[in-house]
């Protein structure tokens, strides 16, 4: 260790102490140019290697149907060079509309391993490489927020979101921790729980979160909608941030028919949380990430591996849409990355970061140090 | 044995040794007189693990060969019309390694039940955690409870050394922390494929930085560049286990703390010795000390506690049955007030321990429950089953436990669980002091009188606060 402290020796000694996070230098909340007020963002890792290929697919480039033979037959047209994926046809009217838009040949810093739990630790973790264990990126987003109340942001569904890991304080639920409990036990719970300030705490918030949800988790409406539907009920309140993940891209094999109904739940969730946020819409950024692409050549089963270069797909009422943004790299064997993935040109944390400095106002400098260390933005693309 | 702990029989309740240093209390088992009874089991036979057995590595290696053998045949039949076959043969081994790892689980929550030495499960508990291998596919971690059971679990009474070197060579780690991929740069190995390529430092940090000295540790980026060095050659082969392969290693001496290890011949005694130096270093000592304390006394332990710790651990060259003499030895760490909030799986081991849950209902859990009322609300309380966050374990800070989620998921799991595994739940308004004891208060009295049924009865008394806390 050099001489200069580590966060995480300031937050070791701090736990050590039990000295309030707040005060150690590195988390010092920067001036912000603006608070978050009324802009709304939500984001979804899609787990397993989304293959950026398939689903905006650059039919316009030359050799492309020749690589994937398998996968590139229809598509709906989005700029004469790139084609959507078959299964998003219902959101092409967003499409039109400017409310969805990609960015292609993007990838995190993570290189050649192409392990998925890596890259997904990576892509949360916001930073250059595993090492850097800072907790996540969207932990640093609320700690750049002067004021931050817990509700502001939400970790939505089982299991831990890295993404939101970290000192600021954040919101969990899962819809499917559905509390089937009767008046009576509810009445008794409230009670048993005031023994304890730190239990009566999450227990009130519990029944604040709850309330006014039950009945419809008890559509037994399918996860992925009801995550959906809990997210815009939470930004329509005091929310301004949620994740939440989407799983089953991972398409070795049969991609033409596997990776359909990944796309179908996208595309649900999406419009869901459109109609669901009402005339919140117009103020929300709903951006979609994975842990890497996959391989240009479709290989010998009808799938893809893993790869290192692919896309990031954009929504919202407030997104500058109908485009897809990025510089394209090429298809030929000498454009690849190591002679097999599309090469990234772009690293796919800075158009996150400039939604950032759009929606919340958050400076450059604080954004390439503290949120996304080591990232350069690059030039602003004009998203929202 | 005598450990000269008469004087602390007035700190000493027998109850506040089952809740604060086992897994709570229990209708079954009779909770230990007083410490030297806790220590002699401790220092005595593991019989626990005798009477509800975990497979060690061999196991799990012969999964590996079946999964390697099955791939290859694959590979074979690819071209072919058997290639379904084929594949769904891959699939079959991985599932019956992770069905027979997850049934592992239902092995750890009866010892934990019922066993009367249940400190030393809250230890190996401890231990495995500080130990964390956090490996990524569901196949790597069904090697998991292997690695508890053979590179933790025998230490946990004895040298911190000892479990230093089982869990740092244990294939579990250098396949957890990339050791396994390291070689020197100057290796034969790397001198083959390049030059400057192939070190890698993640086990030499984590060893100085979690395992050992602590993150605010007098050691440097060069002390981890040197460990990193005298670590190469550390491998394991999935035949035979642990390897030492030479031409993985780097050749020379490395300096690491100011002290030179190794010559031009790699040896793996070498690692043995700077393991050894590392588990003896005070700041070792003070790191371990804090950590124990935090665990077992509260996330701002008495800093007298942690200097008492200390000192046993150096005095006695990091003896592990010495040092949790000392902690129980310590009126500090017998504060009446409820201590730490209970992670999740703990909740549930001492909801278990509660109820004196047996084989006759813990133990006839088919795999298909197992997933349903045990593994799944561990993901629901936020601790998804051996997947840590990190490589430095799950978090102590109590906050980091209540959550809303992890709250409603503890009190909905306590009404359902119980209800399934028991034809008859207890009478609630005995179960209150059963299972809190001195812990009942007048709202979980009139709890547990006025729910409409006895599930909610029961579910309420296992959440209450004064339950969840240590």
């Amino acid at each position: 260790m050099t001489n200069q402290p580590t966060r995480r020796q300031v937050l070791a000694q701090a736990a050590l102490i039990g000295c309030s996070l707040a005060a150690s230098p590195l988390l010092t909340p920067l001036s912000l140019a603006a608070t978050p007020g009324q802009n709304r963002l939500v984001v979804i890792i899609l787990r397993g290697g989304m293959d950026g290929l398939d689903v905006v697919r650059p039919v316009g480039a030359p050799g492309f149907a020749a690589l994937r033979p398998g996968l590139s037959d229809g598509g709906h047209d989005l700029d004469g060079f790139f084609a959507a994926h078959p299964a998003l046809g219902d959101l092409m009217p967003l499409w039109r509309s400017g409310e969805l838009g990609f960015v292609h040949a993007v990838s995190t810093p993570y290189r050649d391993k192409r392990s998925h739990f890596d890259g997904q630790d990576l892509l949360e973790a916001g930073t250059l490489d595993l090492g850097d264990r800072r907790g996540g990126w969207l932990n640093r987003v609320v700690q750049q927020v002067p004021g931050a109340h817990a509700n502001m942001a939400f970790a939505v569904g089982q299991g831990g979101l890295r993404i939101l890991d970290g000192p600021a304080r954040v919101s969990d639920w899962s819809p499917d921790v559905a509390l089937r409990l009767g008046p009576q036990a509810r009445l008794l719970a409230d009670m048993v729980m005031r023994d304890d300030p730190m239990f009566d705490a999450a227990w009130r918030e519990a029944g604040r979160i709850t309330d006014g949800f039950e009945a419809r988790a008890a559509e037994a409406a399918p996860q992925h909608l009801q995550v959906a539907r809990f997210t815009a009920a939470q930004l329509r309140a005091d929310t301004r941030i949620a994740a939440f993940s989407l799983s089953g891209w991972d398409t070795h094999r049969n991609q033409k028919h596997t990776l359909r109904p990944a796309l179908t739940r996208l595309s649900d969730v999406l419009l869901a949380l459109r109609a669901d946020l009402g005339d919140v819409w117009a103020q929300t950024t709903v951006v979609a990430m994975t842990e890497f692409g996959r391989t240009v050549v479709e290989n010998g089963t009808g799938g893809t591996d893993h790869g290192t270069g692919g896309a990031m797909i954009l929504a919202g009422g407030a997104l500058r849409g109908g485009r897809v943004v990025g510089r394209w790299p090429g298809l030929a064997e000498a454009d690849l990355y190591a002679r097999r993935d599309l090469m990234p040109t772009a690293d796919v944390r800075a158009p996150a970061a400039w939604v950032l400095r759009a929606i919340a106002g958050i400076g450059r400098s604080a954004l390439e140090t503290q949120v996304f260390p080591g990232l350069d933005m690059g030039e602003d693309p004009g998203l929202l | 044995m005598a450990w000269g702990l008469a004087g602390l029989m007035s700190y000493f309740s027998p109850a506040m040794a089952e809740i604060r240093f086992g897994y709570g209390l229990s209708p079954r088992v009779a909770p230990p007189k007083d410490a030297d009874r806790m220590i002699a089991l401790l220092a005595g036979p593991d019989l626990a693990a005798r009477r509800f057995p975990i497979a060690g590595s061999d196991a799990y290696r012969q999964h590996q060969l079946a999964r390697q053998a099955a791939k290859r045949r694959y590979k074979r039949l690819r071209e072919t019309d058997r290639k379904g076959d084929a594949r769904a043969a891959i699939q079959a081994v991985q599932h019956r390694a992770i069905a027979e790892a997850r049934m592992t689980i239902v092995q750890t929550l009866l010892r934990r039940s019922l066993s009367a030495d249940a400190f030393r499960e809250r230890l190996v508990a401890f231990w495995a955690d500080h130990f964390t291998a956090r490996v990524g596919s569901t196949f790597a971690r069904a090697g998991l409870p292997a690695y508890t059971e053979e590179a933790i679990r025998p230490h946990v009474a004895g040298r911190f050394g000892d479990m230093l070197r089982a869990a740092v060579m244990h294939p579990m780690m250098l396949l957890a922390l990339d050791q396994k991929v390291s070689m020197g740069p100057n290796s034969p190995a790397a001198n083959r494929r390049g030059a400057g390529r192939g070190l890698n430092e993640n086990l030499a940090r984590e060893v100085m930085e979690l395992h050992t000295l602590g993150v605010n540790g007098p050691y440097t980026q060069a002390d981890v560049r040197q460990l990193a060095e005298l670590f190469t050659g550390m491998t394991f082969d999935v035949r035979s286990g642990f390897e030492f392969r030479t031409a993985y290693a780097e050749p020379g001496a490395e300096t690491v703390l100011g002290r030179s290890y190794g010559s031009a011949t790699p040896d793996v005694a070498d690692i043995a010795r700077v393991l050894d130096d590392l588990a003896e270093h005070p700041a070792t000592a003070r790191h371990l000390a804090w950590k124990l304390a935090v665990h077992f006394v509260g996330d701002a332990p008495p800093p007298d506690l942690i200097d008492r710790l200390t000192a046993r651990y150096r005095d006695t060259g990091g003896d592990l049955l010495a040092v949790s003499a000392a902690l129980l030895s310590d009126p500090s760490a017998w504060t009446a007030a409820p201590g730490n909030v209970k992670p999740a799986e703990h909740f549930i081991s001492s909801a278990c321990r509660a109820l004196g849950l047996d084989q006759s209902n813990l133990g006839a859990l088919t795999h298909d429950q197992v997933r349903r009322l045990v593994l799944r609300p561990l993901r629901r309380m936020g601790q998804e089953w051996n997947r840590p966050p990190g490589p430095d374990g799950w978090p102590e800070d109590d906050k980091a436990w209540i959550t809303p989620q992890s709250l409603s998921a503890r009190l909905q799991w306590a009404i359902d669980f119980p209800a399934h595994l028991l034809p008859v739940l207890p009478d609630p308004g005995a179960f209150v002091g059963q299972a809190l004891g001195a812990r009942a208060t007048p709202a979980v009295g009139f709890a547990a009188r006025a729910a409409e049924s006895r599930a909610d009865a029961i579910g309420l008394i296992l959440a209450s606060p004064g339950f969840q806390r240590c």
